[in-house]
């Protein structure tokens, strides 16, 4: 099969490069003026690194729009990891032989990878964990177990992922705190002056999404951070569904804690980052036991090591941090500048072709949004739609999205997500919304 | 259309899924279930009247897709006035029938039930089919905990 044979879609399909701010596809409504300098986003070249991609599901090209919930991985990263597995790897640190050493280097390049890619101020701040969700529950078992007593509150948003509420839960149970959640408009956009109202003496810690799962929403996390510290209170982003779409700089957002995983970023699943200040995570107290960690055992006492190691108990995923390095390599080569606009480009369109069928509502209309379209149709439960595009080579996905008190909030049970990646084309959205079409039909 | 598409969307299913049947509380004697399938949210909740070993009355309320909502509306049809014994035969030819497992294909014993005989080809969609069933069986047998799929 070829590579290109996932492109062939519908009449559009030889043309699928766009311009920043411009739409060169004849889309039906003009984007503002654009710059004469406009680079030219070849989003054909980029998917033809993603093998997945060509391939037929149920007799048709496959349309992948699940990127929210697991992007797919492109050459560039199937082969690192083949590489390192097939010449290099072997236990990390320790190791005096010459395969560790050469995996040691590789693994800790990665850790500087990542620091370049956060822009942190130090290599130690950058602790490798399983994913987003373990970089949730470390800071809650860790740094806020040691800091809530009594009373103490911690603030959430109503645009929270499961794992950004449950966690919280558990260590509010435990010390007796308060979890406060910031509500949201119709829109799916936090609303600020209540957030304002909800930072108090007893606010220990602010744990906030970037951009919403659900919804698309990119909140204004630099406005949020600053009334926070305002009050000198921290403040986690959940940044799960922010890298792959939006540069991350964690010293110019003065963040204490960014969390991401490398599976939303073109990398192996199984691997995650917690970026933290330096003098935070000095402060705190090792998450889990075990190798790696420590400096000295004896039974009577432990000595722990510094950063990163105390945050990084027991034999790592070696390889998916290898793959992770690679996976941010291959974006840096591409431009999240230009990534953003392309993915802003297609959101947009696929905006307005759904919004063309009268019976379809899109959920989450935030001013600022990031690459993910969720919608109901009238009368039609969204697993219905989701097996209906299926059949139609369409991957969406369709539920609550682990975001139940989103659904809560707008009284819906699930919807639709289509969620972009910047292989995705306009073609690709145009199969969207003939496969929405077709749902209709069936259910005429 | 897609032929796989046809044979899980039915006409009976679409039909029933936007006009359920006995789609109404009973009152009590008559017992009650309540199922939940935690990985898509669905809910169901049916009531049986069962008096001397038949099931004179049975109904349900809830929210789901077509597949349960059509699933859950031909099994109230199908259970009113069988004996507790019929009705546990019935649940494990539905059963087996969304499942694949030696499907019974005789269409008089399966009665409206084969146009259900798609959704073995989904087993994503399974669960949808059978949650109200599993809390059929609840109900009837005065089970007082939530039923889940998972």
């Amino acid at each position: 099969m070829s590579a290109a044979r996932g492109q062939r879609r519908s009449g559009s399909e030889d043309n699928v490069t766009m311009r920043r701010g411009e739409n060169v596809l004849s889309f039906p409504s003009a984007s503002p003026a654009v710059p004469a300098t406009a680079r030219v986003f070849d989003a054909a070249r980029y998917r033809a690194d993603f093998p997945i991609l060509a391939q037929s599901v149920h007799g048709k090209p496959l349309v992948y729009l699940d990127n929210a919930a697991s992007a797919q991985k492109p050459r560039q990263v199937i082969d690192a990891v083949a590489l390192f597995d097939s010449t290099d790897y072997a236990n990390i640190h320790r190791g005096v032989h010459s395969l560790s050493q050469r995996a040691t280097a590789a693994f800790e390049a990665s850790r500087d990878r990542v620091q370049r890619f956060l822009n942190a101020a130090d290599r130690k701040e950058i602790i490798f964990v399983r994913g987003t969700t373990e970089g949730i529950n470390l800071v809650a078992q860790s740094f806020a177990r040691t800091v809530l007593h009594l009373g103490d509150e911690i603030v959430i948003s109503a645009l929270e992922h499961h794992s950004n509420i449950v966690p919280w839960q558990m260590v509010c149970r435990e010390r007796g705190a308060v979890l406060r959640v910031i509500p949201m408009t119709d829109d799916g956009e936090l609303i600020l002056d209540a957030y304002e109202k909800l930072l108090g003496p007893r606010t220990r810690l602010v744990s906030l999404v970037h951009v919403s799962n659900a919804l698309g929403t990119v909140n204004p996390v630099g406005e949020m951070i600053t009334r926070a510290h305002a009050h000198g209170i921290p403040v986690l982003l959940d940044g799960a569904q922010a890298v792959p779409h939006i540069p991350v700089d964690v010293q110019g957002l003065d963040c204490d804690f960014y969390t991401f995983s490398s599976h939303k970023l073109y990398g192996p699943s199984g691997v995650g980052v917690l970026y933290g200040k330096a003098a935070l995570l000095d402060m705190m107290p090792p998450y889990q036991g075990g190798g790696e960690m420590i400096s000295a055992v004896t039974f009577e006492k432990t000595f722990y090591k510094g950063l990163p190691g105390k945050f990084e108990a027991g034999t790592p995923n070696i390889t998916g941090v290898v793959g992770l390095g690679a996976a941010i390599d291959y974006v840096d080569s591409v431009g999240l500048d230009p990534i953003g606009a392309y993915e802003h480009e297609l959101l947009q369109y696929a905006t307005e072709q759904l919004q063309r069928i009268p019976q379809v509502r899109i959920i989450g209309t935030a001013r600022d949004k990031a690459a993910v379209l969720s919608f109901i149709i009238e009368g039609i439960h969204p697993h219905d739609v989701g097996t209906i595009l299926d059949l139609e080579g369409i991957a969406v996905r369709a539920g609550h999205h682990c975001a139940q008190p989103v659904m809560q909030r707008f009284a819906i049970p699930a919807t639709t997500r289509a969620s972009f990646a910047f292989y995705n084309t306009p073609a690709e959205v145009d199969a969207l919304v003939t496969g929405v079409r077709k749902v209709l039909e069936v259910f005429a | 259309m897609n032929d796989e598409l046809r044979e899980l969307y039915q006409d009976v299913i679409i039909e029933h899924s936007k006009r359920p049947r006995n789609f109404r509380p009973l009152a009590e004697p008559a017992h009650r279930a309540d199922g939940f399938n935690p990985l898509c949210g669905d809910t169901v909740t049916v009531y049986v009247d069962v008096n001397d070993d038949v099931v004179r009355d049975v109904s349900f309320q809830g929210h789901g897709c077509a597949i349960s909502t059509a699933s859950a509306s031909v099994m109230t049809e199908m259970l009113k006035g069988k004996t507790r014994e019929q009705a546990e035969h019935l649940f494990h030819t539905f059963h087996d029938l969304v499942t694949g497992q030696a499907p019974d294909s005789d269409p008089d014993r399966l009665g409206k039930l084969a146009v259900f005989a798609g959704v073995n080809e989904f087993p994503a969609r399974v669960k949808c089919a059978t949650l109200c069933w599993h809390t059929a069986r609840a109900a009837i047998e005065g089970q007082e905990e939530p039923v889940s799929t998972e």
